[in-house]
C-alpha cells in the first residue's frame, strides 16, 4: 500500500516542520529540568518516583500536537481529497496514527536518555523505562489522533482534549508505571497488550469520528 | 495503471434527495449525465450547487433515491487542499503521487495554467488566483474522466479563464464529463445548462 506510505510521511513532514518538532520535547525535558528545583536535590527521592514523573510527562507531552492532527487538514479539504480517492476514513485515521508515531514518538524516545540523566533515574530502571514508553507511544499516538478528529473544530478543543485523554491514558499509565518496579517483567507484557489493543482500536474510532464530522 | 478515462463515464441520478441538518437542499433531484457532457451548473447563493458536488463526490450521503457514477471524480471547490509551507509543485505532487500520475502529466498540466514559473514558490506566497489556479492543476493532472468544478473562474484573470475552459473543451471531447458551477457561463461549448433552484431543481435544454 503505497498512498499509506505517502500519508503517513506526510504526517512527519508537518511534524517535523514549523517547529513542531521542538515544542513537545522541549516541554518533556523541561518537566525533567524542573522536577528537582521543587522536590529537592534529593537523590533518593529522585530515584524513586523519576520514572514515574517522566511516564506522565510524556503523556502530557503527547497532548500538545492535538491541534494540528486533523483540523488543518480538515479545513484545507485535504480530507475530502482523500475520501474522493476512495480511502476509508479508517484507513485515514492509521496512515496519521503511523506518522504520528515517527514524527512525536521517534523524538520522544531519543529525548529520553537526557530525562533520565537529568532526573538521576537508576540504571536498573533505565532500561525497563525507555522499552515502557516504547510500548506506549503507539497508544499515546492512537489516542491523540483519536481525540484530535472527536475535538477538531470545536471551541476550546485543546482543553476539551485533555479531559478527554486523562480516562482514556490510566491504563497505559498504571501499567507503565507498574513496569518500573517490577522484576518478573508481566508488567510489560500487561502494558503491550494494552497499548496494542488501544492502538488496534483507535484507526475505528478516530474513523468513524472523521466521517461523522463530515456529513 | 489503467486508462480510467477508457470506459465511458456517466452519472445517473434518480430522484435524490439531500438533507443537511434540518433543511431539505435538493428534492427530487433527477441527473443524467453521458459521456462527453460539458455542464454549467446554475443556481441563486446556497441553492445546493457545491452541495450536489460533495453528494456526487461521495463527502455527503442522500437522504433518498439512486446515484449511479462510473469513473473516478475530480473536485475543485473553494478547499485547496495544497499544503502551505510547501512549494507548489510539491505540494500538488503529492496529490498525483497518490494516484499513481506520470510526471510529465503533471508537468502539462502546470505549463497549460502557466504555472511553470510558480512551481518553486511555497503555496502561501502565492496570490489568490495564483492559489486556485493551484488546485485546477491539480484537477487537470488527475486522470480522473468526471470533473466537478465550484466556482473555477473566481480570481483568475481572463486570460487564465480561457486557458481553464480550453483545457475543459479537450477533456469533453477526449470523453469526459465536466460539471462548471459558476455564476459566469464557460467560453465553450456548453451541453446543457442546469439550474438548480431550491428546492424544486429542473433541468432546461
Amino acid at each position: 500500500m503505497n498512498g499509506f506510505a505517502n500519508i503517513a510521511w506526510r504526517e512527519v513532514r508537518i511534524a517535523w516542520t514549523g517547529g513542531g518538532l521542538w515544542l513537545p520535547i522541549v516541554f518533556y525535558l523541561a518537566v525533567a529540568t524542573l522536577f528537582p528545583f521543587v522536590t529537592g536535590p534529593d537523590k533518593v527521592l529522585l530515584a524513586r518516583v523519576g520514572g514515574s514523573i517522566l511516564w506522565i510527562a510524556a503523556l502530557l507531552a503527547s497532548l500538545l500536537p492535538i491541534e494540528r492532527l486533523v483540523l488543518p487538514d480538515r479545513q484545507s479539504g485535504v480530507l475530502d481529497q482523500l475520501v474522493l480517492r476512495g480511502w476509508a476514513d479508517e484507513w485515514i485515521a492509521a496512515a496519521k496514527i503511523a506518522g504520528h508515531i515517527v514524527g512525536f514518538g521517534i523524538p520522544l524516545l531519543l529525548a529520553t536518555p537526557v530525562a533520565i540523566a537529568l532526573l538521576g533515574v537508576p540504571d536498573a530502571q533505565a532500561k525497563t523505562l525507555i522499552i515502557g514508553l516504547a510500548l506506549a507511544l503507539p497508544a499515546f499516538a492512537g489516542l491523540g489522533v483519536t481525540i484530535a478528529a472527536l475535538t477538531a473544530g470545536l471551541n476550546g478543543a485543546s482543553a476539551l482534549g485533555g479531559l478527554l485523554l486523562v480516562p482514556l491514558a490510566i491504563p497505559i499509565l498504571i501499567f507503565g508505571a507498574g513496569t518500573l518496579d517490577d522484576s518478573a517483567n508481566n508488567a510489560l507484557q500487561l502494558l503491550a497488550a494494552t497499548s496494542l489493543a488501544m492502538t488496534a482500536l483507535s484507526p475505528f474510532a478516530a474513523g468513524a469520528a472523521l466521517r461523522a464530522a463530515r456529513d | 495503471m489503467p486508462d480510467s478515462q477508457a470506459a465511458s463515464p456517466n452519472i445517473a441520478l434518480h430522484r435524490v434527495a439531500i438533507i443537511r441538518g434540518s433543511r431539505v437542499i435538493l428534492r427530487d433531484f433527477d441527473l443524467e449525465v453521458e459521456s462527453g457532457e460539458l455542464i454549467w451548473v446554475r443556481g441563486a447563493n446556497g441553492s445546493g450547487k457545491s452541495t450536489l458536488f460533495r453528494a456526487l463526490s461521495g463527502l455527503l450521503s442522500v437522504a433518498s433515491g439512486e446515484v449511479s457514477i462510473s469513473g473516478a471524480i475530480a473536485l475543485c471547490d473553494d478547499n485547496l487542499a495544497l499544503d502551505l509551507d510547501q512549494p507548489l509543485g510539491k505540494a500538488i505532487r503529492f496529490w498525483t503521487g497518490l494516484d499513481g500520475i506520470d510526471p510529465a502529466r503533471l508537468e502539462a498540466a502546470l505549463e497549460t495554467l502557466d504555472l511553470i514559473g510558480l512551481a518553486d514558490l511555497p503555496v502561501r506566497l502565492l496570490s489568490a488566483g495564483q492559489k486556485r489556479r493551484g488546485a485546477l492543476a491539480r484537477l487537470l493532472a488527475s486522470d480522473a474522466p468526471i470533473w466537478l468544478l465550484d466556482e473555477p473562474y473566481n480570481g483568475l484573470d481572463q486570460a487564465n479563464v480561457a486557458r481553464l475552459d480550453a483545457a475543459l473543451s479537450r477533456h469533453t471531447e477526449k470523453g469526459g464529463i465536466a460539471l462548471v458551477a459558476s455564476h459566469i457561463a464557460p467560453t465553450v461549448n456548453v451541453t446543457r445548462s442546469l439550474v438548480i433552484d431550491r428546492p424544486k431543481a429542473e433541468l432546461t435544454a
